[in-house]
């Protein structure tokens, strides 16, 4: 059996459902957020821009009228903004949707209203000292990268796809191994069957040598072996 | 059983979980799901079943990881949030915000101590000395607050001011009293220390002025102008502390939990506070607007409106929503 996922090093989070299974989240970093972040202030000043031009035509007309809405509206957009994407379009504000992450509650299941209302209020203590300090030294200190408001709402913030294994195997006459192989070792061999064209022929060689206990053979015919074990692996007959 | 096999007995399940998941989309509440797919939560069940076992199994990696994302997506389709609706906010207004205010009597109190305190403290030492307003303010900042309430700036007001600048009046009141209001709840997940400070100063800005008015002599002009949003706007910014405390209460006294379970279990209660008080705030940006700045109304009216207003409110969080069944 693999080690539970919650064990590894890394940046997953296991989730254990209801049914029983246990799923994968992939944790999203301050970086990538930082960006998507980014992106959704240039969306948020365009639009004061094109509003403010907007309401001040209007405002010949309006009078101080436009000068309430404009307020109204950046009191709107200040603080409900990413509420209001992240209910509307599965967990992602435009900036987040672009990088390819969404908000999760933290067991894997879709941002409720509670949840992202909270986690944005809290957007505020986050950015204090200056510049989300403290929602950067939350998200260090936590495993799961989660902010202030992110704790507080119970979310965490993933990517997106799950992306599928990559299908770069070379082709080879498929091959069952001789054993049956852990998930994780299957892993090992299908990254090295990807990668066996990148690496020196010297190389893939003595790294396929390694596994000889597996394959029986050395050298040459000990490469193509595993090349043919990984056909095998992803399904080719 | 093999791997083949387990494939070929089960993959029409997959696929038609697979387009099911496809023309569903996002859009579709979950309620629907019944109704017109009713044995999708039995086939989703199923693949979890299969995904265990090809785990255990040691299937391959590419059929693993094909069930994984197949369940992780039917996960998050299936299980979501039931959406607000009208009659849910009317639930909210009437019953269980009144029964959240009173559940956290105990910090909406210590909220109200915090706030009022140093708001009559700085009131008194500002209407008995004229100089003290001065080591809280800047001058520049007395004066116009002196101008506005002012018989001068009050008949400028009166004469002047159109509809169109009450608007945007309102608009300013609700940027800036609504943000005041989620900053002082946000700066609670700080062990509470946020919505403290923030309560004090604010009680120490609003004292120390209207202190002042009353010694420069606009008893009269303020009071008129404050009475009648004074119930609702000073309330909700209470609440808002009140809320904060209780995120930083679950942190300083997390009882047998985890600080940060207990925070998380504590922000669902705090923000229904939030809600009411943001509605609260609305109402008042709205009456400080169109009703405040009203000259026309004269100032016993405006008393007793605002005396109603502190007593209505009074009796709606003592007894709303009382007695009915939960």
């Amino acid at each position: 059996m693999d080690a539970p996922a919650s064990t590894i090093i890394d940046t997953h989070r296991a989730v254990e459902t209801p049914e029983g299974v246990e799923l994968n989240l992939r944790l999203a970093g301050p970086v990538v957020r930082f960006y998507a972040w980014g992106i959704d202030l240039l969306i948020r000043l365009a639009v004061y821009i094109v509003l403010g031009i907007v309401l001040g035509i209007l405002s010949i007309g309006l009078g101080n009228v436009s000068a309430g809405l404009f307020l109204v509206a950046v009191f709107l957009l200040e603080w409900f903004y990413p509420v209001y994407f992240e209910l509307k379009s599965a967990g992602a504000t435009p900036g987040k949707r672009r990088l390819g992450i969404r908000v999760l509650r933290d067991d894997g299941t879709e941002v409720d209203a509670g949840a992202s209302v909270i986690r944005n209020l809290l957007r505020a203590a986050d950015f204090l000292p200056l510049f989300y300090g403290f929602g950067l030294a939350a998200m260090l200190a936590d495993r799961d990268f989660r902010r202030l408001g992110d704790l507080a709402a119970g979310t965490v913030v993933v990517y997106r796809e799950q992306t599928p294994l990559p299908d770069t195997v070379p082709e080879a006459p498929p091959l069952a191994p001789p054993a049956v192989l852990t998930t994780a070792e299957q892993h090992a061999l299908l990254q090295y069957a990807e990668r066996a064209g990148e690496l020196s022929p010297e190389r893939a060689v003595e790294l396929a040598d390694l596994l000889q206990p597996l394959t029986g053979e050395r050298g040459e015919t000990g490469r193509r072996r595993l090349l043919q074990y990984a056909n095998w692996l992803v399904g080719r007959r | 059983m093999k791997q083949d096999a387990f494939v070929k007995r089960h993959a029409g399940d997959w696929e038609r979980f697979e387009r099911w998941l496809a023309q569903a989309g996002l859009k579709q509440p979950p309620e629907t799901v019944q109704q017109e797919a009713p044995d999708i939560p039995h086939l989703y069940r199923r693949l979890c079943h299969h995904l265990a076992l090809a785990r255990s199994r040691h299937y391959s990696a590419h059929l693993v990881d094909r069930l994984e994302r197949l369940v992780l997506a039917g996960h998050q389709r299936l299980y979501q949030a039931r959406r607000a609706s009208l009659a849910a906010v009317a639930e909210f207004v009437g019953r269980r915000f009144p029964a959240r205010v009173r559940a956290e009597w105990r910090l909406v109190l210590l909220a109200a101590l915090v706030f009022y305190v140093p708001l009559a403290g700085t009131f008194a030492a500002a209407w008995h000395d004229p100089d003290f307003v001065y080591s809280l303010m800047a001058p520049e900042q007395v004066a116009r607050f002196e101008l506005m309430y002012s018989d001068e700036g009050q008949k400028k007001l009166g004469r002047l001011r159109a509809s169109d600048d009450d608007f945007a009046m309102f608009g300013f009141y609700i940027r800036n009293n609504i943000g005041i209001g989620f900053q002082t709840f946000a700066g609670g997940v700080f062990a509470g220390l946020g919505s403290l400070f923030f309560l004090a100063a604010n009680g120490l800005f609003i004292g120390v002025v209207g202190g002042h008015l009353v010694q420069a002599g606009h008893a009269e002009n303020f009071f008129s102008f404050v009475a009648g949003h004074s119930a609702l706007e000073l309330t909700a910014i209470v609440l808002c502390g009140a809320a904060g405390l209780r995120l930083g209460a679950a942190l300083v006294r997390p009882g047998p939990l985890s600080r940060r379970d207990a925070l998380r279990l504590a922000a669902r209660p705090a923000l229904e506070m939030v809600y009411g008080a943001a509605l609260m705030l609305v109402g008042a940006a709205f009456i400080e607007a169109f009703w405040s700045s009203t000259q026309a109304i004269p100032p016993a009216v405006k008393y007793g409106v605002g005396l109603a207003g502190w007593g209505v409110l009074l009796l709606y969080f003592l007894l709303a929503g009382r007695g009915r069944a939960a």
